[in-house]
């Protein structure tokens, strides 16, 4: 690590002179022109771990796939925009695009974050790939928007129809209070009711909130066949533990969700408290197939015994989508020209088979129905059934 | 309905009992010494990595993780106070806060460097999970036993305050620090291990909070508001402050969250701004 | 609350400027020139720097601690961006609409803030940040909650300069805005006005008895200090053209409290210089390390209050009083 401070006033300042004389230096002829690409992720911060997520698997991408493509050296950008501010973003995308000259810009792990930064990629017209925020309306903000990652309305939809047709009848549905939560919980009534389900119950439990236990015993006392949940990438757990102490289970209730609330990251210290729930979602690190299974493997390698989540194949995809669009334009980095070049790709990603629809830039790909299950010890979210070719509804 | 008013009022101070034991500490801090130590959640959130770090990596059971993790956050906190914190008592509030904030981030990135950025967690033994079931009701195990473990320490610090020569030495302190000195106490002593002290319970209660309040790197930052709540409610300095305000919270929070989904978090800042409006010395605060 | 170590003797508010002033500000327009990679973050350090000399006027001058300084903020950045959003995108009236936002949330609170002791109004102001916060997300149909104000766009400053990716106007626009709300501050704290602001910090049951009514004068120089954070928001909102809810969030107002002790209270060029010390070196910190980045910055602000009482500028001043003893 470096250690650019030392105790002594003068020399912080004297550093700090010589860091911004440094950061000033052009940065001049850099071999053949390299494909730059400018990743801005939340590294610090309530959102740093979809941040790990995101760079490790863009990392392990590159050492699978090579740092070259279409004869162009690819040189990876990292910054840090701490996963609050989107004037923070923004300014990073500009500098990425105003001095760095990236070729494309990538990460971005929450919607305003997103929207704060879509109106650079427009200006420069640079693509702009969104690795992990999931509202709906993203790509409409910029032609310059492809989305890698999944929309939340996407992957709410299969478990409300699955809940429909197993004789859940009743549901209580709790989800955070901000725009994802919303969405959830929007798409889930519409497509509960519409096979027949009712809604008893929608509680919106606070951004920041310590303790669900009021809100779930709330749920309890509504008597449902199940809750249906929505929290943020993170909370998972804390909902997780609340529902098995409250003995909610022992009353009858199931919980569903989708799978943030089993997020693979979180799921081992779970433990038996999630089995039986079902959820619905684009990626299990459970996926039964050999793209996932190398995938899996290599990623718990390199990282320390981590599982992947499903930020990681949102990053992971997203580099193959740039990888695959500079190798269609033959290497060229005009951005309009990769943006064409990433509409309609196909590809088979760990997750399963998945595309670019041409007209909405969005993902489009397969949500699975999963149990959470022991297998060999430890839980994992178990696919048991799947839905081909899903689009964002709201497109 | 009355069923369910039992069981509201049980989490709230199930859930205050914990406020409580992590935010006693920064009361008796800024009482005592006339010092804010925003810091005051990052030994709370020691705590709860060596509770979770024992259990995880050295197998040690739950309820005797407890002790080391008081232990592991007293040790830093003495250690702390000798070279760092003692310098600054004389120094103004502001500055005492920038040098706090700037341990929390300190203690931010180095949780992150140790143990990453997700949520860690701890796997309760058998006889805390699940629930106690009286007369009809179900209370949760874990709180039953988190009420239990603050009249223990509720109880422990008033006998230490009140039947102690230590205990009397630290009242004297609170009142005078400086008529306490020429009276030949020891008052750099009292100062050293009432910090201790307070970080030892903070970390207590970080490591009985991870199964409610979570664990990861941003905790210090996460609760910073909550536990200057129970401080400033109840008026800094005074145990028996600290235990209404925290009570209070708990109870508000939990009944708000129960009775009125919708209102969110509302509840608790209009609390809060009216007692503090109210009450501006605190509940029990002397007001000066 | 001790007071800070003493700021600057006071002036006539009609005071010129002295040459370490011009050569700041000599230095703000250099800085244009001199760093043009560097003109985004350029302008939002002034941004910041102005948020903070906002802080300053009531902090450092009449000794209100506040928490929730970033309910102004905020009230300022979503009037200048509704504004735009539904239709009216002219930059400066735009200003004057964030300031008046500030104002009225700034009058509306001040009610509840001048009573009180520190810590009273530390929870008070921090309470009113946090309703407000919340309030906006609930307010999602107006505000566009957590998701974001978008869809703000500005016309260009004066029919002429539009608002480029590289910062260039966003730069020149916010150091003309600051400059003028700085003198402005310059001028009310080095008024009689001021000074009687000074004698409420030191001791406010003693004013009174000079016949200054403590509790005007404490409103008065709130909703002054609402208004011009109001501003500060404006521009953030004009300049980023997006409106987050975090600039409502308690993490704004700390980190403010951050930059103007680590500058120095009471003496308004602290906020400036704490402003450009703590985000140049948390830009090139995480530059140098995205992730772990924070440990320096927090050490940073731990040697600094080690070894600089009153901050940078504080400890400047006790630097130049040094050198002068030993040439006596």
């Amino acid at each position: 690590m470096n250690r650019p401070i030392t105790t002594a006033r003068r020399s912080i300042l004297r550093r700090f002179a010589a860091g911004v004389l440094l950061g000033l230096l052009p940065l001049t002829a850099l071999a053949a022109d390299p494909l730059r690409i400018g990743l801005i992720l939340p590294l610090t911060g309530p959102f740093a771990s979809t941040g790990k997520q995101i760079e490790a698997a863009v990392r392990l991408y590159s050492a699978k796939n090579g740092d070259t493509v279409a004869g162009r050296k690819v040189q990876l950008i990292v910054k840090d925009d701490t996963g609050v501010a989107p004037e923070t973003t923004k300014r990073i995308a500009q500098e990425l695009v105003v001095q760095d000259k990236v070729n494309v810009l990538a990460g971005f792990g929450l919607t305003p974050l997103a929207l704060a930064a879509a109106p650079v990629a427009t200006e420069a017209k640079i693509p702009m790939v969104v690795m992990a925020a999931a509202t709906s309306i993203i790509p409409s903000k910029s032609p310059m928007i492809v989305r890698s990652g999944f929309t939340l309305p996407q992957i709410t939809g299969p478990i409300a129809d699955w809940a429909a047709k197993n004789r859940i009848k009743r549901v209580v549905t709790m989800v955070t209070d901000y725009g994802p939560g919303i969405d959830a919980e929007k798409t889930f009534i519409a497509r509960f009711k519409a096979g027949g389900g009712e809604v008893v119950e929608s509680i919106r439990t606070p951004l920041r909130n310590p303790d669900y236990a009021p809100f779930l015993q709330r749920a309890k006392d509504a008597k449902p066949d199940a809750l249906f949940v929505f929290v943020p990438s993170g909370e998972g757990l804390a909902v997780m533990k609340q529902f098995d102490d409250r003995g909610l289970k022992q009353a009858g209730i199931r919980l569903i969700g989708t799978g943030d609330v089993t997020d693979d990251d979180l799921l081992e210290n779970m433990g038996a408290a999630a089995v039986g729930v079902i959820t619905s979602f684009h990626y299990s690190a459970a996926h039964d197939s050999p793209e996932n299974k190398a995938y899996v493997d290599a990623f718990t390698r390199a990282n320390n015994g981590m599982r992947p989540n499903f930020h990681s194949v949102g990053g992971y995809d997203g580099m193959n989508l740039i990888y695959e669009a500079v190798k269609k334009t033959g290497g060229t980095a005009n951005g309009e020209a990769l943006v064409e070049a990433m509409k309609g790709l196909k590809w088979v990603s760990p997750r399963g088979p998945m595309a670019i629809d041409p007209a909405s830039r969005d993902v489009v790909q397969t949500v699975y129905l999963r149990e959470v299950k022991i297998v060999n010890g430890k839980p994992w979210n178990v696919e048991f059934d799947k839905v081909e070719n899903v689009r964002d509804p709201g497109n | 309905m009355l069923g369910h008013l039992v069981g509201v009022l049980f989490d709230g101070v199930a859930y205050g009992s914990l406020l409580f034991v992590i935010s006693i500490g920064l009361s008796v801090t800024m009482g005592l010494m006339n010092f804010v130590n925003l810091a005051h959640g990052a030994f709370a959130m020691l705590g709860g990595y060596a509770c979770a770090v024992l259990m995880t990596r050295a197998g040690v059971p739950f309820l005797a993780t407890l002790p080391l993790a008081f232990a592991a956050a007293a040790a830093a906190g003495i250690v702390l106070e000798r070279t760092l914190y003692q310098r600054l008592y004389r120094a103004t509030h502001l500055e005492q806060v920038m040098f706090s904030i700037g341990l929390v981030f300190m203690a931010v990135a180095g949780a992150t460097w140790a143990f990453g950025p997700s949520q860690a967690a701890v796997r309760l033994p058998g006889f805390l999970r699940g629930q106690v079931h009286v007369a009809g009701l179900d209370f949760g195990a874990y709180r039953v036993f988190l009420i239990g473990v603050v009249v223990v320490v509720t109880i422990a610090l008033h006998l230490m305050l009140v039947r102690t020569r230590f205990g009397a030495q630290v009242r004297a302190s609170v009142d005078n620090a400086v008529a306490a000195a020429g009276l030949g106490i020891d008052v750099n002593r009292v100062f050293a291990v009432t910090f201790a002290l307070g970080s030892g319970l903070a970390g207590l209660g970080g490591a009985l909070g991870i199964d409610v309040l979570g664990l990861d790197p941003t905790f210090p930052l996460k609760y910073m508001v909550y536990f200057l709540l129970v401080v400033a409610i109840g008026g800094a300095g005074t145990i028996k402050g600290g235990l209404v305000a925290a009570m209070v919270l708990g109870i508000a929070d939990v009944a708000g969250k129960y009775y009125l989904p919708q209102a969110g978090a509302f509840i608790i800042y209009v609390l809060m701004v009216a007692l503090m409006i109210l009450f501006p010395a605190g509940l029990y605060g002397r007001r000066t | 609350m001790t007071s800070a170590p003493a700021p600057d003797a006071p002036r006539l508010p009609g005071a010129r400027w002295s040459a370490p002033e011009i050569a700041f500000w000599l230095l703000a327009v250099a800085a244009f020139f001199a760093f043009p990679a560097y003109r985004v973050l350029g302008s939002q350090i002034l941004i910041t720097g102005l948020f903070a000399v906002t802080l300053d006027l009531i902090l450092g001058y009449a000794g209100i601690v506040s928490l929730g300084h970033a309910a102004f903020f905020g009230a300022g950045a979503y009037a200048a961006g509704l504004l735009t959003v539904h239709g009216w995108g002219e930059p400066v009236s735009g200003l004057v609409a964030a300031g008046a936002a500030g104002a009225i949330v700034g009058y509306a609170t001040s009610f509840l803030v001048v009573r009180g002791a520190d810590l009273a109004r530390l929870m008070v102001t921090l309470g009113i940040g946090l309703l407000l916060y919340e309030a906006a997300n609930k307010a999602a149909f107006v505000t566009g909650g957590v998701d974001g104000l978008s869809g703000v766009s500005m016309w260009k400053l004066f029919g002429v300069f539009p608002f480029d990716l590289a910062g260039n106007t966003a730069y020149l626009y916010s150091l003309a805005v600051l400059f003028v709300l700085f003198a402005l501050a310059r001028r009310i704290v080095n008024s009689p006005f001021g000074l009687s602001l000074r004698g409420i910090r030191e001791n406010g049951r003693r004013m009174p008895a000079i016949g200054s009514p403590v509790a005007r004068r404490l409103i008065a120089i709130y909703t002054i200090s609402a208004a011009m954070a109001g501003v500060a928001g404006g521009l953030l909102a004009q300049t980023t053209q997006f409106v987050g809810l975090d600039v409502l969030s308690f993490p704004r107002s700390a980190d403010l409290m951050i930059v103007l002790v680590l500058g120095g209270t009471g003496r308004l060029y602290g906020g400036l210089v704490g402003a450009a010390v703590f985000m140049i070196a948390h830009h090139l910190l995480s530059d140098l390390n995205p992730v772990y980045w924070q440990f320096w910055l927090g050490l940073l602000l731990v040697v600094v209050v080690m070894f600089a009482r009153g901050g940078i500028l504080g400890g400047v001043d006790a630097l130049r009083r040094r050198s002068r003893g030993a040439s006596r």
